[in-house]
């Protein structure tokens, strides 16, 4: 009989939700009780609802157990390791049975994530039993062209997954043609956008499809180094990367002559970011790389032409490079059977916000927001009313309830005023103010404007001023117009797209919210009760009972009141959280 | 913007007597003279130091012929660099998207008041120091906060706070 396997899911999300003590807890049972079976760490799954992950593969087949704790994993350990029989209750996902939360899973296509939550990430022999490496290998084995290759990943449609949308083919195509003895490839792991985190996946999860996606684009193209930029706030991909690194040198799949073939000499290291937003732009980045300010500079000369140290560059993103092998190995049509016209492919996206089943889902391009939202995620959270979701973060917009009907993919979703982005989806309902978000995201681009130029550092701040005073109730006639007039400038006047796309999120709310923005300027009142200094939590005196539930829950201590009598909030004190309101069941905390 | 985090930390870049300055040298030693070095060096002092003392700026440049000017742009633009002390527990709030949807702003507050201190002090007793992140990459654990390397999820005022003060009572000991 096989060993049994049992695999944690250890990516960040999965131990900051408790993953460690469990492997733990299982490592120390097996250890005591001297158990032959394989425990390995995994990376996530995507299914970040029901982590921490825990799934056992037997002889009968394969049981995924979701949000574990030490207790359950005790429990598990006894009866299901120990006497093979599966703890039902606990199962999300299993290929014997049906379980509820298998709509999560129909309608995804996993290629990007193919790895994820599969394979041990520490080990490149893991990745190899999975296809591995065979890509770059049977370019080599079988003499592929360069031309070929690019040829390859032009046909298959795939498009920048860092926000741009660019042909990778293309490219790749115009890297190739210029010619130089030292061209760079570089990996854009900043992955900036707030509320997006496919990228960490992939590098915690499967860190070798995406140097194997940069080791096929340096054999394409003539790469003799390679870059990955990553962000400092993701430190567990940065070692599992780094182990990567070292596995693949040993192999001698980086370095020089690697695989085998004599002169094809390219290594590749990771260059830790150090906080800046901006530097996810390409001509920031490579500024950064080389130790400077990152400022981005004006276009063209385009990287092709004059990238890192001014040699060629092609600078692709992480899941975009982690696409690639498969691309190669399987054909182009294995990629461009799925998607749209002119959107090929699947596409990862981060689920987030009031949505049930938050976590990553990967699909193919051209499925409607209603779909992932209402089937995939599960709807909204304690079923309250869906009211709209941001695509595309700082450089993005809100796309309303309304218009959800629409199907993803670049041009469908550009056509809104938001853009798809790397791929994140925050989404909000009835309780999220639209005019707060809008704010938010201005304070987010005002804060991370490099400040080279002024409509970007000025405009931004002064867009951001008008937003703060319509939040906070003092709102003038007359500043919808200025806060789209400054847009349009600010749009126009910028020379990236950190300034070019940073009015999006207000634009986008104006046009499809214009009603809220009024209803705080005219009226003084934010409609969703969310604006602090437009709302106040009183007691409701005759609901009191006096049960201090709302005392005890209050962060600030805000709340006083004996026993059985009336409680008070001091308005002074009170930071209009809103846990009272939501802990107290007889409804005597009134807002307004 | 980014500029104006020179004129907070303008007078603030400390001179300390208690900084050993040597633990430097197998910095300097590993990246001195390769090209693109800024960035790493700087990033390995404040590992050293917790922070980038003026000190360390002047003994870099002195060693490597790195600029001042040069080290003191990179050191301003970037969010990572400090320039002053930290507390020994840095408390990292996620204020990204998903944590700003799920009400992230509750969980600053809730520590300002039970610290006593506002978003970017340290404490006086130089235990903690409470910062706002962009986004740990949890987001669907939203609200999020980091506590030296330590990721906590689906948060709430009180138990943030309650996480807190378990580590003030542990250092007591
Ligand atoms: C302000 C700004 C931030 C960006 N941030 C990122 C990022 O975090 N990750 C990323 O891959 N691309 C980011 N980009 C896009 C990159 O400039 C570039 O287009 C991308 O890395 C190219 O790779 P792709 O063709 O594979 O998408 C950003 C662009 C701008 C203007
Ligand atoms: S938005 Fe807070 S972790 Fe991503």
């Amino acid at each position: 009989m096989e060993k049994i396997k049992v695999l944690v899911g250890m990516a960040s999300c999965g131990i900051a939700a408790g993953a460690s003590k469990v492997y733990d807890k299982i490592f120390e049972l097996k250890k005591l009780e001297n158990l032959d079976f394989e425990l390995v760490k995994t990376g996530c799954t995507g299914m970040c609802f029901r982590e921490p992950l825990v799934e056992i593969i037997d002889h009968s087949g394969s049981f995924l157990y979701g949000e574990i704790d030490e207790k359950k994993a005790v429990e598990i350990f006894e009866k299901h390791i120990k006497n093979s029989e599966p703890v039902k209750d606990y199962v999300v996902k299993s290929d014997l049975f049906e379980t509820s939360d298998a709509p999560y899973f129909k309608g995804q296509v996993k290629t990007v994530l193919r790895n994820c939550g599969v394979i041990d990430p520490e080990s490149i022999c893991d990745y190899e039993k999975q296809n591995g490496y065979k890509a770059i290998k049977k370019i080599l084995n079988e003499n592929i062209t360069q031309e070929t290759v690019i040829q390859t990943i032009i046909d298959s449609g795939l498009r920048g997954r860092g926000g741009g949308g660019f042909s990778t083919g293309m490219k790749w195509k115009f890297a190739y043609n210029n010619k130089s003895d030292e061209k760079f490839i570089i990996c854009n792991a900043d992955e900036g956008d707030p509320g997006a985190f496919m990228d960490r996946s992939v590098l915690e999860g499967d860190p070798h499809s995406v140097l194997e996606g940069m080791i096929i684009a340096a054999f394409a193209i003539g790469g003799t180094e390679g870059v990955i930029y990553c962000r400092a706030e993701y430190p567990l991909a940065i070692i599992r990367l780094n182990i990567a690194l070292s596995q693949a040198r040993e192999k001698s799949y980086l370095g020089k002559n690697i695989f085998g073939k004599e002169g094809f000499n390219f290594d590749i290291h990771v260059k830790e970011g150090a906080g800046a937003f901006v530097c996810g732009e390409e001509t920031a980045l490579m500024a950064s790389v080389e130790g400077e300010r990152g400022m981005p500079r004006r276009r063209p000369p385009f990287p092709a032409v004059s990238g890192l140290w001014k040699k060629p560059t092609n600078i692709n993103n992480v899941e975009t490079f982690a696409n690639v092998a498969s691309i190669i190995l399987n054909g182009a049509e294995s990629f461009n059977k799925y998607g749209t016209e002119k959107s090929k492919g699947t596409k990862v996206f981060a689920l987030t916000g009031k949505i049930k089943h938050g976590g990553l889902v990967e699909v193919p391009m051209g499925i409607s927001i209603n779909d992932i939202i209402f089937k995939l995620g599960g709807g909204i959270q304690d079923d309250k009313k869906f009211k709209a979701v941001q695509l595309g973060g700082p450089s993005g917009g809100c796309i309303p309830e309304y218009m959800s009907d629409i199907l993803v993919d670049y041009d469908s979703v550009n056509a809104t005023g938001a853009i798809m982005g790397s791929g994140g989806m925050v989404v909000m309902d009835e309780t999220t103010c639209m005019v707060d978000m809008a704010r938010f995201f201005l304070d987010f681009t005002q804060k991370e404007s490099c400040g080279k130029c002024t409509f970007c550092r000025i405009g931004t701040k002064r867009m951001l001023e008008i937003l703060i005073r319509i939040t906070e109730g003092e709102g003038r006639e007359g500043d919808i117009e200025l806060l789209e007039e400054l847009a349009y400038q600010i749009k126009d006047g910028s020379l990236c797209g950190l300034g070019q796309t940073a009015p999006n999120p207000v634009l986008t709310t104006i046009k499809y919210f214009r009603n809220e923005y009024e209803a705080h300027i005219k009226d003084k009142k934010c409609p969703s009760y969310n604006c602090k200094k437009l709302i106040t939590y009183t007691v409701v005196e005759d609901k009191c009972t006096g049960c201090v539930v709302c005392a005890k829950n209050c962060p600030v201590n805000a709340i006083t009141g004996e026993r059985k009598k009336v409680h008070f909030i001091n308005q002074e004190i009170c930071i209009k959280c809103g846990v009272c309101f939501n802990k107290c069941k007889f409804e005597a905390i009134k807002l307004s | 913007m980014r500029i104006k985090r020179i004129v907070n930390e303008i007078n603030s870049t400390t001179t300390d007597s208690t900084i050993e300055i040597e633990k430097l040298d197998p910095v300097i030693e590993k990246f001195r003279n390769k090209k693109g070095n800024l960035i790493p060096i700087l990033q390995a002092t404040q590992n050293t130091f917790g922070f980038i003392p003026k000190d360390a700026f002047e003994y870099i440049a002195e060693k490597t012929g790195l600029l001042l000017t040069d080290m003191y742009g990179v050191a301003t633009f970037y969010a990572q660099f400090r320039l002053k002390p930290v507390g020994k527990h840095i408390i990292k709030v996620c204020h990204g998207t998903a944590c700003h949807v799920q009400n992230a702003g509750i969980i600053t507050e809730s520590i300002m008041e039970a610290l006593k201190i506002s978003d970017g002090e340290t404490t006086p007793d130089n235990l903690f120091t409470l910062e706002s992140i962009a986004c740990l990459g949890c987001c669907s654990l939203a609200p999020v906060m980091m506590i030296d390397k330590e990721v906590y999820g689906k948060l709430t005022g009180k138990l943030s706070v309650n996480i807190v003060k378990e580590i003030q009572l542990k250092e007591k000991n």
